[in-house]
């Protein structure tokens, strides 16, 4: 609860950027070390740091922050047809789009609270995923999904005489965006959006933020307007979303409604509660957790789980293979909903508060071994 | 007489059936401490709940330093210079005592909206001073980085005082400040009280403990069900029969 000091500041920074950079280092024990992993963790990192600053802050739990990832993707996809695949415009279009997006949804939402609000977020963002997948077809090219065609126009490309053979891919000023390069591209907006994201924690405007979590009511007679504090929450979180839906984009030029899709909203606010809302790493974890055990275990089929079973005796690897097998594969969300109830029922802060219990028990352990002066003893 | 700051003129409100305010005239000299007492359900809360824009009156204005404030949104009448200390007391559970005082600071500088996102709350040595000087003075220096959700009822009450003062008010209303309060505690806030009255801020306190009100009042109003039944001064209202009546039970004060 102590004030941050500038100081800290930057050893927080220093520590993270090490650990974002070198992360293809100290993941590859754990055999995530591949570009293509390491980038879905930089992305969804930044649509979870964006997400916390709405929910973390202010405790407004919006369940539509997929339809901003989407409207990412899909603007990012139209700037490499229409503009240039350099990706440096499609990323700042799909800030700037999601932004205004949010801005629209959070000024209608943010007229409710709690519950209601959250469903409202989630309405708008169904109605953005069904005018994404039928109506708005001529924008979306609807279930197929927005792609890269060989005739896009690429007016920015043309007039510096950039022309490509067959289908490009993305770009930053010639280097590839595939494999490293991507990984890195990611990383460094990752650092990016991280850092400004620890601005406004440590900000005036960030404790205010807090301030309404904690009582809004209060806030009003304290001489604020609420509202607004809300909305530009609500938009700068938006605009994390976009730019992660852009680089998804990024990584595969290609958009689809089933991006905008209510389950994907609900992916972020599991990801942030998972590894603790509300503190700065906290949503990084969880993603880290949830990217990585997605990766893992819905790859696993029957025959990998009996040979992973295989030191069993052959009736008991049977009935071992047949309990385990509906939770991986296809099946793995069954143990994400598994691992996400442990979480809410014994650790509703999240990793983070496991942690911080963690750090606390020599302490205690400490208290333990100094003996109290007992009541009796100081009575006569 | 001095200069009127809060002309609360003709002020009705009904709940349903129950007629809370009837015909409030009321008038607050500047820099004066203003005791309202009365029995429960006299209608002390909602008089001051239409003061700072909580509710609106069905009929009647409220005037402070001569402006309308009727209508208004209650930041609006916050920086006005109207600040409410509640009966129950409303914190920042989840934040420290030190951010807790450090909020109204930032609305009395920064207005109803300001987004200083990228300024770090470590540069802001002047509010953090000034609130932890509030803070000392209420003898909650020791509690600085406490989180204030964990505090007794007496310290959050003490808190809450320290996050009216430091907004500097022009008028404070004082729901029963020492409600909740041991002895030592309400003696202390007294004091206190007492102490920031040569400052110039107009208070209005509702308070059911005598002792506070007979210690600190310039000036009663005697409220019950919904009628201002006297006024006066400390001792024109313990010598007056229909207050003892209504609502000293007849007893001798």
């Amino acid at each position: 609860m102590s004030m941050p000091t500038l100081k800290n500041d930057l050893a927080i920074m220093v520590l993270f950027t090490a650990a974002v950079l070198s992360a293809p280092l100290w993941l590859a024990p754990i055999g995530a070390d591949y570009p293509d992993l390491l980038q879905k963790f930089a992305i969804y990192g930044i649509f979870a740091v964006g997400f916390n600053i709405l929910f973390g802050l202010t405790g407004y739990l919006s369940f539509g922050h997929a339809a901003f990832l989407g409207v990412g993707s899909y603007t990012a996809v139209w700037s490499f047809k229409l503009l240039s695949m350099n990706v440096l415009p499609a990323v700042a279009l799909s800030v700037l789009m999601a932004g205004v997006f949010a801005y629209l949804i959070g000024f209608i939402s943010l007229r409710r609270s709690g519950i209601y609000f959250s469903i409202l977020t989630l309405a708008f963002a169904q109605m953005c995923y069904n005018l994404a997948y039928s109506v708005l077809t001529p924008i979306t090219n609807g279930e197929t999904g927005l792609q890269l065609a060989n005739d896009d126009a690429r007016v920015i490309d043309t007039l510096f005489g950039i022309s490509y053979d067959g289908l490009p891919s993305t770009t930053l000023f010639g280097l590839e965006m595939t494999g490293y390069p991507g990984f890195y591209f990611c990383a460094v907006l990752l650092i990016l959006g991280f850092f400004l994201s620890l601005r406004i924690f440590h900000s005036p405007f960030g404790m205010k933020l807090r301030a309404i979590k904690s009582n809004q009511t209060r806030m009003v007679y304290t001489g604020y307007n609420t509202k607004p504090y809300l909305l530009t929450a609500f938009v700068i979180s938006g605009m994390y979303a976009g730019l992660a839906g852009a680089l998804l984009a990024v990584t595969d030029p290609l958009a689809g409604a089933e991006r905008m899709q209510w389950t994907a909203s609900g992916e972020v606010v599991l990801m942030t509660i998972l590894g603790g809302a509300g503190t700065l790493i906290g949503p990084l974890l969880g993603v880290g957790i949830i990217k990585y055990f997605e990766n893992i275990f819905s790859a696993m089929n029957v025959q990998q789980l009996t040979e992973m079973f295989a030191f069993l005796p052959d009736w008991l690897g049977k009935i071992a293979v047949t309990l385990t097998n509906p939770f991986v594969g296809e099946g793995w969300h069954l143990t994400l909903g598994l691992l996400f109830m442990l979480i809410v029922i014994f650790l509703p802060g999240g990793v983070m508060e496991g942690m911080r219990r963690i750090a606390a028990i020599p302490r205690k352990l400490k208290q333990r071994a100094v003996p109290k002066p007992t009541p009796a003893t100081e009575e006569k | 007489m001095g200069d009127i700051i809060l002309d609360i003129d003709k002020v009705d409100k009904t709940f349903g059936g129950l007629h809370a305010l009837a015909d409030i005239d009321l008038k607050i000299e500047e820099g004066k401490i203003h005791a309202i007492i009365g029995p429960n359900g006299a209608g002390k809360s909602t008089l001051l709940n239409v003061c700072i824009g909580r509710l609106e009156p069905d009929r009647g204005t409220v005037r402070f330093n001569g402006e309308i404030i009727t209508g208004k949104k209650p930041y609006e009448i916050n920086h006005a210079g109207v600040v409410r200390v509640f009966q129950t007391p409303e914190i920042f559970p989840d934040l420290s005592l030190l951010q807790n005082v450090m909020v109204p600071a930032f609305a009395k500088r920064d207005g109803t909206f300001k987004f200083n996102f990228w300024k770090s709350l470590s540069s802001e040595k002047a509010i953090r001073e000034e609130a932890e000087q509030v803070l000392n003075d209420l003898g909650l220096g020791e509690h600085l980085n406490h989180h204030a959700g964990s505090m007794s009822r007496g310290d959050k009450r003490r808190l809450e005082l320290a996050m009216g003062l430091i907004q500097h008010p022009r008028l404070l209303l004082l729901d029963e400040p020492t409600a909740g309060m041991s002895r030592h505690d309400t003696n202390r806030t007294i004091e206190l009280l007492t102490r920031i009255k040569e400052r110039g801020m107009t208070k209005i306190i509702i308070e059911h403990d005598m002792h506070v009100v007979f210690s600190l009042a310039d000036t009663i109003s005697v409220l019950a069900q919904g009628r201002i039944i006297a006024q006066g001064t400390p001792d024109e209202i313990r010598g007056n029969p229909k207050v003892q009546e209504a609502y000293l039970g007849g007893a001798e004060l």
